[in-house]
């Protein structure tokens, strides 16, 4: 397998506009022959799926749930960033391109990182056409928020709803092109493999939830923007069927994976209650700008907050960073909190928790002007959790919530399959090893609006792709494959329930791949995951049939994908000796407990080649070259 | 604390449904209401018999997947809350309760308490959108809205799409839906080309959908679990009904069948 | 998904359309709310003595055509009023074909609630009061134009003024919803006017009721007499 990235040659300023004239087009009276499959209907798929119905493409629009709208970039909160410079702050593409590459620490690929920030701008010019109701100023004009630590004012937002605005923007987009007829849309319907003839991708097999019925579909190219694999935590920020079921099909079908271990942990989450949680839930980042974070600073000082005078608390993140303070990165803070925790000194009844505090904002501020920037997140914790967060502080802890790794894709956004195209949070292109705030729903949309629809294009154009229809042997034994394997999960007829298998793996992964990360514990994961995979297939009960709505044999299915997954996360971060980004080794920090990186041996992308059931994968890397933005240590302090 | 729950079961669209007796017991009051059934579908899949299907997804209050009728209120008893975002706090130990699918013609129930809200999209499919061609924007700026419009635009635009306001309105009115996206469009700039035939062309599909009719009783406001307030049914209607004045004889349908479709979107 | 594909579309014609039917019902409201007022107007001259009243009833006969003109008017509206409002009934009953084992409406309005029995009933009472007064069928001493002793003698017989009574009760409880509601269908509800509008609709529909049971109390109390 080469993994050759595509990387257009020449300065990076030029770099897109030259590739695009390079490009090949699809004359407008050929584009409807094309059929092309979008799975996938958040940010990237829905906006992928509409633009290329708009293009003239003939596409199919496959989603899980229950419509489009729902896809779980509707659940991002805080913003997108945008090289707008509309605050006249400093801002501009080098600078947000410079902020992604180091925020990444040094992971990802500088040119792809330096197109989405040329992007950036293009993006919000088109949701505001759409009507997204972004924040405005009394003037009319576009209002802006710091966001994540940045130094500059570049998120755009729409309350604590960007996502959600952004995606109806999607999503009424695709809508329109489902009244034009040149987008079918497949909603309830889940992609179960690829269909990869002649090493080129050329359809895909689908269930239905509704009916079960298994069904294939044909196409010139395939593109899968089914979003992250966070879920392999079981608790997570994610949506509950938020699935790697189709990337990790794709990835047995030849797709590499990149970097799977290289997960973010999000610092400002509501701790777990109890065994019987099923998700987790995010509060706004932007709470850090007022909130001040802090434990006792004794250890089992199990005092009410208010009763633990000043000189007892530690605000830890202001005393080790001085500079950025509360403000920190994700990956910082997240570490910092679990170390806090580690010392015996979390809160809450479980001792996994910090204390995120209003008082003095609220004393400085007043109530009124933390209850116009943070009422509905407030009013979200207190329903959640039955506290006040006006006169308790609130409880906080990290939880998983993105993956900034994913399919290999190359600069065009084609994985080491040809015709298999990966958008969104289901690549691992643009985030390296850690992501900024705001910053994915800044790609989704890039990729999906603005680089697919020329990718995509020059790939349809370049080859000549033969004709296959469903009939060919490649569907019907991928056909046979998904059919067979369902028949195996509804005949194991165990004991145990799949959540129960989930929260096992989810348990082991968050112990040993989770915040931190050392040789021994991951070996042992390893083992565990293997000893866990074996039982599941022996001992899983999956009530019900194959004919209808059977959310238990769906969950079946992505349950039996994350027990392969989370192997291969665990062996990329064993690999990986050293500390960079969201990926933390306990073996290699610096004195005062930071990542240390070690960029003469790791400064690659690890791809990952699937060999087969049981048998290791095997590693392939993509160097990558800094000639813009020089790899340093991250500093905040 | 111990609950008994009457839910209605039903195998498939066609076959006829029933409500069944569960008992949930020792059920921690931290609890959101879904993670309660998660533990009733746990045990019952335990002692071999089917769970209880029930629609669910971001589990946060915005994806819009969830929603039943607990005790004949849609998402429950707790104002402005989706039923994932319902906690067992609001209940007492020894609660008996009712938990039925959204009812309408126009949700047809596909399974338990899972119903098909297709028609929804659909509603938006016939004209819920602004039409602007990807890279036919202009800057970002070029065109200030006033905040008071943008604000009153982001309170229309926070529909979830769960169909709770259909589920309540007696009349099994869609109203709410529609009005909230014809309002957000409207009140934009932006939306102002189309915005009569957006009128036209949504509340033609939502009369097709079979939605019974608007009677301003101010059901569906009160369990929006996004408070949305029962104007924007006034704007949808002023909206139609200017448009459907100036237009009585060629409504959308006509155009469509006059305009040529290539070229993408009409 | 059940698809309603492009181009199986059927037509949607004006009067099909429920917001139209909606507005006729708020305009044809609107053309009825006016006569209650003036037909209240009208009545309370009633305390100006026989004269006055017996005058102004012939001065409403006086022109046949204005007379035919504006009784055609009120007839077409009651009319159209009825006609969507059972349209309109149908619609509900398709709309939810399996309804709820238990449902609650709490933030239905009394008056809301019960439009639908309080029309037909209002209906009922019109074409008696017709009858009664206009036509002079069943009632005791009805002579032509002598409305103040027809009146007078209506009241006097208590089943007839309770029954008067207990149906301008429902008329003024339909339009304590029906004056807000108009509002609302003809799309002039506004976020900072509507509670405005509201406690409007109530302070007017109570008016009313007063008004208009000022008469029969009156008759009853024997303040007016023959």
């Amino acid at each position: 397998m080469a993994l050759d990235s595509r990387v257009p040659s020449g300065p990076i300023e030029q770099a897109w506009d030259r590739a695009r004239f390079e490009m090949k087009l699809v004359n407008p009276a050929n584009k409807r022959k094309y059929n092309v499959i979008v799975v996938g209907s958040g940010l990237a798929g829905g906006s992928a799926a509409a633009t290329l119905g708009e293009l003239g493409y003939n596409v199919k629009c496959f989603c899980f749930q229950d419509s489009p709208r729902r896809a779980h970039s509707i659940a991002a909160q805080g913003g997108i960033n945008a090289a707008k410079n509309y605050q006249n702050d400093g801002d501009s593409i080098y600078r947000l391109f410079y902020d992604t590459v180091k925020g990444g620490d040094f992971r990802s690929r500088e040119a792809n990182v330096y197109r989405l920030a040329q992007i950036s701008v293009h993006i919000i010019d088109q949701c505001v056409a759409q009507g997204v109701p972004f924040a405005r100023e009394y003037g009319g004009f576009l209002a802006n928020r710091s966001f994540g630590g940045a130094q500059v004012s570049r998120t755009f937002y729409a309350r604590g709803q960007t996502g959600q605005q952004l995606l109806l923007g999607a999503y009424q987009a695709l809508e329109a092109q489902v009244d034009a007829g040149r987008v079918k849309m497949f909603p309830r319907t889940e992609m179960l493999d690829l269909v990869v003839i002649d090493g080129r991708a050329r359809g895909i097999v689908s269930r239905s939830l509704v009916t079960g019925k298994i069904e294939t579909h044909v196409a010139d190219a395939v593109i899968l923007a089914t979003g992250g694999y966070g879920n392999v935590f079981y608790l997570s920020t994610n949506a509950k069927g938020s699935n790697c079921t189709a990337i990790w099909r794709a990835h047995r079908r030849g797709a590499a994976f990149a970097n799977p271990c290289f997960t973010q942990i999000h610092p400002t989450c509501i701790p777990v209650s109890g065994e019987y949680q099923s998700k987790l839930t995010l509060m706004s980042e932007s709470l850090r700008n007022d909130g001040r974070i802090w434990v006792p600073r004794d250890p089992g000082d199990k005092r009410s907050p208010s009763q633990i005078p000043e000189n007892e608390r530690d605000y830890y993140l202001e005393r080790r960073y001085p500079s950025f303070g509360n403000l920190v990165p994700r990956d910082v803070a997240s570490r910092a909190a679990k170390a806090v925790c580690d010392e015996g000194r979390g809160v809450g009844e479980t001792g996994l928790g910090v204390y995120l505090d209003f008082g003095d904002a609220i004393k400085r501020l007043g109530r009124h002007v933390i209850e116009e920037r943070y009422g509905n997140l407030f009013e979200m914790y207190e329903r959640i959790t039955g506290d006040n967060p006006y006169v308790t502080p609130m409880r906080i802890f990290p939880a998983i919530h993105y993956t900034m790794g994913g399919l290999w894709v190359d600069y065009q956004l084609m994985s080491t399959i040809p015709g298999l195209f990966v958008l969104g949070e289901a690549n691992f292109s643009d985030h390296g090893a850690n992501r900024l705030g705001a910053s994915a729903l800044m790609q989704g949309l890039s990729d999906g609006y603005f680089v697919i629809p020329y990718t995509l294009g020059n790939y349809l154009a370049s080859n000549k792709l033969d004709k296959v229809d469903a009939a060919s042997p490649g569907f019907q034994a991928v056909t046979t494959d998904v059919e067979d394997r369902l028949k195996r999960l509804l005949s194991v007829r165990g004991k145990r329930t799949v959540a129960s298998f989930h929260r096992e793996l989810g348990r082991i992964m968050w112990d040993y791949c989770g915040m931190s990360r050392n040789a021994e514990g991951l070996e042992h994961a390893i083992g565990a995951i293997r000893n866990l995979r074996e039982e599941y297939w022996r001992n899983v009960n999956v009530p019900g049939s194959e004919g209808d709505l059977n959310q238990q044999l769906e969950s079946a299915g992505r349950v039996a994908d994350f027990l392969e997954l989370g192997e291969l996360m665990c062996i990329d971060a064993l690999h990986r000796n050293e500390s960079c980004g969201g990926h933390f080794r306990e073996e290699f920090q610096t004195e005062d407990g930071e990542a240390l990186r070690d960029d003469a041996h790791y400064q690659y992308v690890a791809a990952w080649e699937y060999k087969g059931p049981n048998t290791s994968p095997e590693l392939h890397r993509e160097p990558l070259e800094f000639n813009y933005v020089h790899p340093a240590q991250r500093s905040y302090k | 604390m111990n609950l008994i729950l009457h839910v209605w079961r039903q195998k498939n669209a066609s076959e006829k449904g029933r409500m069944e007796r569960y008992e949930a017991n020792d059920v921690n009051p931290d609890m959101s209401f879904l993670e309660m059934m998660d533990v009733v579908n746990e045990n019952l899949i335990t002692q071999g018999s089917e769970p209880i299907a029930f629609e669910h997804d971001c589990r946060e209050g915005i994806c819009g997947s969830c929603g039943f009728m607990i005790n004949g209120i849609a998402h429950g008893p707790q104002r402005g809350t989706t039923v994932c975002q319902l906690h067992m706090r609001h209940f007492k130990d020894g609660d008996e309760l009712y938990l039925e699918p959204w009812r309408a013609r126009a949700f047809p129930v596909i399974k338990d308490l899972v119903v098909d809200r297709g028609a929804f999209d659909r509603i938006i499919s016939a004209g819920g959108y602004i039409t602007a061609h990807t890279g036919s924007a202009p800057d970002a700026n070029a065109l200030p809205v006033p905040k008071t419009d943008a604000d009153r635009a982001m309170d229309a635009a926070a529909c979830i799409g769960c169909g709770a306001c259909v589920a309540a309105c007696p009349n099994a009115s869609a109203a709410l839906f529609t009005g909230a996206k014809i309002s957000h469009l409207g009140l934009l700039p932006q939306g102002q080309p189309e915005r009569s035939r957006r009128a036209l062309a949504m509340v033609a599909q939502y009369n097709r959908e079979l939605f019974g009719s608007c009677t301003n009783i101010g059901e569906c406001e009160a369990v929006c679990p996004k408070e949305i307030r029962i104007e924007v049914i006034s704007r949808m209607n002023r909206d139609y009904l200017k448009a459907a004045w100036k237009d009585r004889s060629a409504l959308r349908d006509d155009q469509a069948e006059t305009e040529p479709k290539a070229g993408g979107r009409r | 998904m059940s698809p309603a594909a492009a181009g199986t579309r059927e037509r949607v014609r004006f009067f099909d359309a429920t917001i139209v039917k909606k507005a006729v019902m708020a305009i044809t409201g609107i053309i009825l709310f006016a006569f209650v007022v003036g037909h209240l107007l009208g009545n309370l001259q009633v305390f100006l003595g026989p004269a006055r009243i017996n005058a102004y009833a012939a001065f409403l006969k006086s022109n046949l055509e204005v007379l035919w003109f504006v009784r055609t008017v009120l007839l077409v509206s009651v009319l159209a009023h009825i006609i969507v409002t059972i349209q309109l009934a149908g619609l509900k009953a398709k709309a939810r074909p399996v309804g709820y084992v238990k449902k609650q409406n709490p933030h239905t309005s009394v008056a809301s609630r019960s439009m639908y029995y309080s029309g037909p009933m209002i209906a009922a009472f019109v074409i008696y009061h017709l009858l009664d007064l206009t036509i002079g069928a069943g009632h005791p001493h009805f002579a032509e134009g002598e409305v103040y002793a027809n009146l007078v003698y209506g009241f006097q017989q208590i089943p007839v003024s309770i029954a008067y009574i207990v149906a301008i009760g429902l008329l003024c409880l339909h339009l304590n919803h029906g004056i807000y509601s108009l509002f609302q269908t003809l799309g002039w509800a506004h976020p900072k006017y509507m509670p405005r509008i509201k406690r409007a609709a109530t302070v007017i529909s109570i008016l009313l009721f007063l008004g208009y049971i000022s008469i029969p109390v009156s008759v009853m109390a024997g303040v007016i007499h023959l």
